[in-house]
């Protein structure tokens, strides 16, 4: 029951604020009846689309971070595709990626201090520290260098 | 440190290969070629995410095909994932299939 997911759909861009927010609301209802929290929305506003979707060039794209279960996830998806306001829609699992990245992000660090230590440095790096900043530009990985 | 671990593979055209291929006759200098590496190993980027366009507008150039790892340098992993997210990202309309 406890999985994670996010969903992102885009709303057509002759909707009104108060259509976006309905659907919200809607959403919302629907995970609260299923037993799901909506964790995070977030409204990303208009944004022109990548390509055109029938007659529309841009729309609003509204994302929302749902805790609940697979069967609740199937009604919301059933639910957007009947909505005529709804151009597109997509839900992703996204707490099995996650965990997965915490922990490779975690084992590089302890394996990062490890080595520091070992090397008789304190775990963490220091500021002004090294030859080169972590977050300093590097032009070793243009992707424009075509093989001819 | 440098980031010089993780990107085992992706050795792929790298720079020794066949030095030949001189341009015109006189210049001996084999070709010289950086050595590829992963840009998410290297950058350390864990999760490529459908939603970070910016990130992965690089790998989409102009006929908007996702790019080879031949040419990125993308070590398997990534460049799967990579994929997955560019399709994502493709049916949310937030790259596009292809150019016009």
């Amino acid at each position: 029951m406890n999985r994670k997911y996010e969903l992102v759909y885009v709303v057509s861009p002759d909707a009104t604020d108060a259509q976006v927010a309905e659907l919200h609301t809607q959403v919302e209802q629907i995970t609260q009846r299923l037993g799901g929290k909506i964790d995070k929305t977030d409204n990303w506003g208009r944004r022109k689309l990548a390509y055109e979707i029938g007659p529309h060039k841009e729309g609003t794209y509204v994302l929302e971070t749902i805790d609940g279960g697979g069967e609740l996830m199937k009604e919301i998806d059933r639910r957007l595709k009947v909505s005529d306001l709804v151009i597109r829609h997509l839900v992703v699992r996204i707490d099995e990626e996650q965990s997965v990245v915490d922990r490779t992000r975690t084992k590089r660090t302890e394996a990062n201090r490890r080595r520091r230590v070992a090397r008789g440095l304190p775990p963490d790096r220091q500021p002004g520290e090294g030859q080169r900043g972590e977050m300093e530009d590097d032009d070793r990985f243009d992707v424009g260098e075509v093989e001819r | 440190m440098n980031g010089k671990r993780g990107f085992g593979g992706g050795g792929r055209g790298k720079a020794g290969g066949q030095a030949g291929q001189q341009g015109k006759d006189g210049q001996r200098r084999p070709m010289f070629r950086r050595r590829k590496v992963c840009k998410f190993c290297a950058d350390k980027i864990d999760d490529i995410n459908y939603k970070d366009v910016k990130l992965l507008m690089p790998f989409v150039p102009e006929r908007a095909k996702i790019l080879p790892r031949r040419i990125s340098g993308t070590c398997a992993m990534h460049q799967r994932k990579l994929r997955t997210a560019i399709m994502r990202a493709r049916q949310l309309a937030l790259i596009p299939y292809t150019a016009e």
